[in-house]
């Protein structure tokens, strides 16, 4: 089959972002299939969160392009692509913490007008974190860090989106919360949904992604299959030491 | 002395909560925008003037074609209120998007866009007074009689210890009317989707944008929904005091800010609890310095007064009366 007709599910080519006049991305190659689950990884500084932002439109690329699905979405406000079912569970979770968590799921549906949909989803929600069923009336805020991860994985799924993209979901989280969030990473996937993660915890991340990128200095300097990467020399000593 | 000031008291609760509820609605307008912008927007006094302006524009010439004697006066009173918010809320509009938003786009820091907003005040203090003095010769105006029946409560009848109160049957409607305002928006705030969004916005503006809300249009909706309710309150102070000059925004747009950060800048219900505690001292003070401090201060000095409390609470509740108190964690 001729490569044109075969489009990727997101596509990044020669992306080029800026903080200011300091460059943090010199042109990202990256894409993902529809169904996968690919992983960023790469050391502090190295660009990660900022080529998630790139593709929700929090920072503007100002070279190379961004597809989605076929469309340009280079230059979309985050509303915008949001719209287009690109979610993003932002580092630090950014739970809203004077909205109670039923607001903070209800915002994550804001685009839903059907109150019966949302009723749903937030039902699906439930079925992943039994526990934010618990504590619907609690202030975001004064939820522990681990769940506020779930509340944030949480809001993200009230989108229904096609790719959720995730920045550093396991961070300051104890190994069995990391387990349980990887577990519900991977059960979501298999239920179609496509999942771009971004991590420092190198080992666990490429046991469950189907491929993944090595980022360094705002370029990729490696990709492959999750288990290749984990067993690739490089990647050995400089994210699994 | 105690005996003078428990007399009174029924009439300086009237008058102050009158007042208090004009600086609540006042202050709401600047407590949105600050909370969502952290900006001292200082042309929302003037936004209040320049309501007050446009209620006495629509009521004169309602009179000119003789409505004024032909309509009851409920329905001239709502259809001057409807005009004048959306007027208002569309100029509050307007001011953002020509003046704020650009600022915003270049990331100017927060001192420009303050500056900006003394500059809009200005502005709007004299293009009210050319099209004041171009229609009247005059820019002080006195505004058609509407609802100044004098009207007398005889509590000193039931209970000796109190004297009369005495109101203008204007009070009833600022009453009732900025009551609804601020139930309202409260309702608006707190159980819509639209003022969840504002809440969220305020927040985290950045996480906001990520759940598909256009943050710009929230930021339009704010401005819209304060600067209404600012110039309807405008309407109301011109029916109830009965005189209006380009200038009543600068001082009544100071207190309505102090109100807000009496109740904690930013809380929503705080500037409404601080405007009408507000509202009450500087009524109180009016009404019983001269008696408590035996004449050596009239009620001129009520301010004065006023501001002490401020410092006062702000010097042991730096946050404001009704605070932030939600604990965070990071
Ligand atoms: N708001 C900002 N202003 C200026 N520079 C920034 C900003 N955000 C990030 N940077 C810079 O851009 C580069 C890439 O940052 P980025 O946040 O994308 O790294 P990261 O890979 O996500 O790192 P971490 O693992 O620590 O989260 C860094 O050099 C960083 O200092
Ligand atoms: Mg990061």
């Amino acid at each position: 089959m001729p490569n044109e007709f075969k489009r990727h599910h997101l596509e990044l080519n020669q992306v080029e972002s800026f903080y200011g006049k300091i460059q943090a991305l010199n042109g990202i190659e990256l894409y993902i299939d529809k169904g996968e689950i690919v992983t960023l990884i790469g050391s502090n500084g190295a660009g990660k969160s900022t080529t998630l932002k790139s593709i929700s439109g929090q920072v503007q690329p100002k070279k190379g392009t961004i597809l989605f699905e076929g469309m340009d979405i280079t230059k979309n406000a985050p509303h915008q692509t949001a719209l287009l079912g690109i979610a993003q569970v932002p580092e630090g979770r950014r739970i809203f913490p004077r909205l109670t968590v039923r607001e903070n799921l209800q915002i994550g549906a804001f685009s839903v007008k059907d109150k019966k949909v949302i009723a749903e989803r937030m039902e699906r929600v439930f079925s992943y974190f039994p526990r934010l069923k618990e504590r619907l009336e609690q202030k975001g805020g004064t939820m522990s860090g681990g769940e506020q991860q779930m509340l944030a994985i949480g809001r993200a799924l009230m989108m229904r989106p096609k790719l959720l993209m995730l920045d550093e979901p396991s961070m300051g989280l104890a190994p069995i919360i990391v387990e349980q969030i990887f577990d519900i990473i991977k059960e979501m996937n298999k239920e179609g949904m496509t999942i771009l993660l971004v991590e420092q915890n190198a080992y666990q991340a490429l046991q469950i992604a189907d491929r993944g990128y090595v980022i360094q200095t705002g370029s990729i300097v490696l990709e492959g299959k999750g288990l290749e990467l984990m067993t690739n020399q490089q990647v050995r000593e400089a994210y699994l030491a | 002395m105690l005996q003078q000031i428990i007399q009174i008291l029924p009439q300086v609760i009237i008058d102050g909560l009158t007042l208090g509820f004009v600086y609540a609605v006042v202050a709401i307008g600047y407590t949105m925008v600050y909370g969502i912008l952290e900006l001292i927007n200082f042309a929302h006094g003037d936004v209040f003037m320049t309501g007050s302006f446009i209620g006495a524009a629509v009521l004169f010439f309602m009179m000119s074609v003789g409505f004024l004697s032909s309509l009851p006066s409920l329905i001239v009173f709502i259809i001057v209120m409807a005009i004048t918010a959306i007027v208002t809320g569309l100029m509050g509009v307007g001011i953002e998007r020509v003046a704020y938003r650009p600022l915003r786009k270049r990331n100017a820091p927060k001192l420009i866009a303050l500056i900006t907003s003394i500059g809009i005040s200005f502005v709007l203090e004299d293009v009210v007074r050319f099209f004041a003095e171009l229609k009247t010769g005059n820019y002080i105006i006195t505004s058609p009689p509407l609802f100044n029946q004098k009207m007398t409560l005889d509590i000193h009848s039931v209970m000796p210890v109190f004297n009369k109160i005495t109101f203008q049957s204007s009070f009833i409607l600022v009453f009732i009317v900025t009551i609804i305002m601020l139930i309202a928006l409260d309702i608006f705030v707190n159980r819509t989707k639209w003022g969840m969004a504002m809440r969220a916005v305020a927040q985290d503006r950045e996480t906001a944008s990520l759940m598909s809300i256009n943050v710009n249009r929230v930021i339009s909706i704010t401005f819209f929904v304060g600067s209404a309710l600012g110039g309807a309150t405008g309407v109301l102070f011109m029916i109830q005091y009965g005189t209006i000059d380009p200038y009543i925004g600068f001082i009544l747009g100071i207190k309505a800010f102090t109100a807000a950060v009496l109740g904690g800048i930013g809380n929503i219900r705080g500037a409404m609890l601080g405007g009408i505690l507000l509202g009450l001292l500087e009524m109180f003070a009016a009404a019983n310095l001269s008696t408590i401090t035996h004449g050596a201060m009239g009620a001129e000095y009520k301010d004065v007064f006023a501001f002490i409390i401020l410092i006062l609470v702000l010097i042991f509740k730096p946050e404001g009366l009704f605070g932030k108190a939600v604990v965070e964690k990071v």
